[in-house]
Order: structure tokens, then sequence, then C-alpha cells
């Protein structure tokens, strides 16, 4: 008979033990928008509730903001670097496929030899990295873990298309993960649909990029055909506004009410609500699907922050915390969704 | 099975909730962008609350085919045939 495996200890559950957050430095208003769609602030107030977005200098990286925000959770959660048994990096914006951000974010924070990784779930990014922290300090693979959305969507966005670029913007949002003798996040309900795959992403892949430039490097007038296509050559995002909005209210309605069922609560036990930050209309009508009752406080960071992808959730979490002190120990609802499409929600007790 | 004159003021009422709109503005010529002023995002809600109320199904694909409200009318006229 062969020895028997060590059984690793595990924890019984896990929370959120800190929070910290990193806001582009430059507030672009409507009327900014403006100067490069045909469009008026009256008119994308209305359609998606945004007054501003906030975007970085070109000089702050994503790492940058991922350092900020993710300084902040672990001084909120009273813990070190060194302490961190795996750091999660969430991002879609990150301008190498590799070696991830994850790994040269944890040196940063002096987490090294931490395991890290990147996780690529767009706008679900900061949802899929809680439930596998959770599993992960559940499990007793990691004491402490940091989970960190992170987007410098200005980087991917062409500023002249209206489907998707006038709503983005760039942030970073942590959370330090770690054991807890209850349930501080309750059962995670993600997944995917991948049938929908187009209906956001890139307008092309890395290779057609390469293929443009190969070409244009064999022509003796190659740079004049970098400037013929110029519009077309660097990847930007897009999306099918009317099919996400329709996925978006309806189907993530029924991931949310599941995220309740499974932590065994009901919109009255909410404290908050903290869907994705995409659009103040998709916000107001899963308020309204939901039958969310008046006193459960609602996460609406998008009028001043855009969408900022991975980071929305957590910035609008920190916001709301911020401006209202007395939510801290209450459930929230969380939801992302986005890109691929994928989404993730669960149930949380607040930091 | 409800007759075009029932499809008509269900679609009016949709239309009412959404936009405000009065319902007797919601009519068979009228076209939901130039007409009545309904974004993309609300045509949504309303072809959604259409779905359910006339238990149709209005693929995404469809959504953009329907200019007029009489359009809306005749497919889930024959949608429910």
């Amino acid at each position: 008979m062969p020895t028997e495996l060590k059984l690793a200890p595990t924890n019984a559950g896990s929370r959120f033990l800190g929070l910290g957050a990193y806001r582009g430095d430059v507030v672009v208003t409507n009327d900014d928008v403006c100067q490069w769609i045909d469009s008026s602030d009256e008119w994308i107030r209305q359609r998606t509730g945004i007054v501003t977005r906030r975007r970085a200098s070109a000089d702050v990286s994503l790492l940058d903001m991922a350092e900020t925000a993710g300084r902040e959770a672990l001084e909120a959660a009273g813990i070190e670097g060194a302490q961190l048994g795996a750091v999660i990096v969430s991002t879609v914006t990150f301008p190498y496929a590799t070696p991830s951000a994850a790994a040269a974010l944890a040196d940063r924070l002096g987490a090294t030899p931490a395991p890290a990784f990147d996780i690529s779930a767009a706008c679900a990014g900061y949802c899929y990295g809680v439930a596998q922290a959770d599993a992960l300090v559940r499990s007793g693979a990691a004491d402490y873990v940091l989970v960190v959305g992170a987007e410098k969507l200005s980087d991917v966005i062409d500023n002249h298309e209206r489907t998707i670029s006038f709503l983005l913007g760039d942030g970073a949002g942590a959370v330090v993960i770690g054991p807890s003798e209850t349930a501080g996040i309750a059962p995670s309900i993600w997944g995917s649909d991948g049938s929908k795959w187009s209906t956001i992403g890139m307008t092309h892949s890395m290779l057609d990029l390469r293929e443009i430039a190969l070409a244009a490097e064999a022509d003796p007038e190659g740079s004049a055909l970098v400037a013929e296509t110029e519009a077309k050559l660097w990847p930007t995002l897009r999306q099918d506004g009317q099919t996400v909005f329709r996925w978006a209210v309806w189907e993530m309605a029924k991931v949310a009410q599941q995220a309740m069922d499974a932590a065994g609560v009901g919109p009255e036990d909410l404290a908050a609500f903290i869907p994705h930050q995409a659009n103040m209309r998709i916000i107001d009508e899963m308020v309204k699907q939901l039958k969310l009752p008046e006193s459960v406080a609602v996460g609406r960071d998008i009028a001043d922050m855009g969408n900022t992808s991975a980071a929305s959730i957590p910035l609008a979490m920190h916001r709301l915390l911020q401006e209202n002190p007395g939510l801290s120990g209450g459930l929230a609802l969380e939801i992302g969704f986005g890109a691929g499409l994928v989404f993730g929600a669960q149930v949380v007790v607040l930091p | 099975m409800a007759s075009n004159e029932e499809i008509l003021a269900g679609l009016a009422e949709i239309v009412n909730e959404e936009t405000g709109l009065d319902t007797d503005a919601v009519q068979l010529d009228k076209s939901f962008t130039d007409d009545l002023d309904i974004d993309s995002i609300s045509m949504m809600t309303i072809v959604v609350n259409a779905e359910e109320k006339f238990d149709v199904k209005i693929p995404d694909e469809e959504v953009k085919n329907l200019k007029t409200v009489g359009d809306a009318v005749s497919y889930i006229a024959n949608a429910q045939a």
C-alpha cells in the first residue's frame, strides 16, 4: 500500500479584509468626447448616465494603477505583501501577452515568490478573481490572496467610433481576501457563453497587425502603406450594444437571482447592489428586474468613472463604503458581465 | 391569438411605460426612431416586454428590421400565427 498523502489544512470560509482603488488622473467630459464623435452632453447622459470618465495619463501604466490599489488594499487589511499566498490580476489591457502583469505586481508589492497570474474575463474579471481567491483560501492553497482588476482601456479604444469607446475609463480596484470562520463570500455563480464571442471584442487580431507590419516592412513605400491603413492597424474595442444590453439585463438578472439563492438571502437582506458599471440604464433596469427595495444602496460610480471593465466593481464598492461607512459588514450582491461573453456573481460581506 | 388592433394597443402600452409617450402617439406608420425618438436601448426593452406580453420570440437580428410600429405589429402577428 502506497504511503498516504498528507491532507492540507483547509479554511472554513473566506472574506474581504481590505479594499483599494486607483482612479485615472484625467477627467474626460462629455464635451471632450463630442470633439471626436457627433453627439452631445445631453445625449450621452441620457443614453448612458455617464457625466465624466476618468482616464490615466500616458505616463501612468496599468501596473502603476494596480500597485496603488494593491498597496491600499494591503494596508486596509493590515497585512504585508510578503504574507500573500497568491496575486491575481484581472485585465484585458496589459500590453504584454507574456509575462503577466501579476508577476510584476507581486514583485512590486514584496510578495515574491507568491504564485501570480492574470485572468482574461473582461468585465466579469473581478468576480472571476474573487471566485478563485475564495476557492484558494478555503482549500488552504493560500491564506491571503490579492485580487486586482486593472484596466487602461484608453490604450485600446478608437475615440472616433460610437459603439463603446466613449463609455470607457481607466482604473484599478483591489481586494485582499483571507480566511474566515464564517462565510464572508457566498458561492460564486459564474460561467460563459462563447456563442456570443463576437458581440464585444477587438476589431482584429494581433496576427492581422503583424501581417500589415510585415507588408509595410517589405514595401519600399512602407510608411505610406501604414499611413493608409492606420485606422485599422491597432486593434480597438467594439460592441454590438443592443445584443449586449438584452443579455446584460435579462440574462444577468437570472444570474444575480441565482447568486442570492446560493447565498440563502433575498433582496431585503442586501445592504448594497454593486453591478459592473457598464451603463446606468443597465443598472437601473437590473434594479427593476431584481425588485430591490429602496433601502439597498446601488453602486452608480459609472457617472463619474465611466466603464472601467474589471476595475468597475471594486471601484464602485470603494466609493460606496467611503460615502457610507455604515455599509461595512453588510451584505452586497456583486455581479460582473462582459466580453466572452462571461459572467460572475457572488454575495459578499462588505469589508 | 391577439388581433392586430390588440397587438397595437398592447405595444402602445409598453411604449408608454418605457418612454412616457402618450399611447395615442403610437400609430402603425410611426417610425420608432424618427417619430417616437426611441433609442436602441429603449427599443430593446420594448422588444423584451413585447416578447413576454405576446409570448413570441424576437431575435436580436430581427430588431433592426422593426423600423415602424406597423413592422412590429406584423412581426408579432406572424410570430403568433
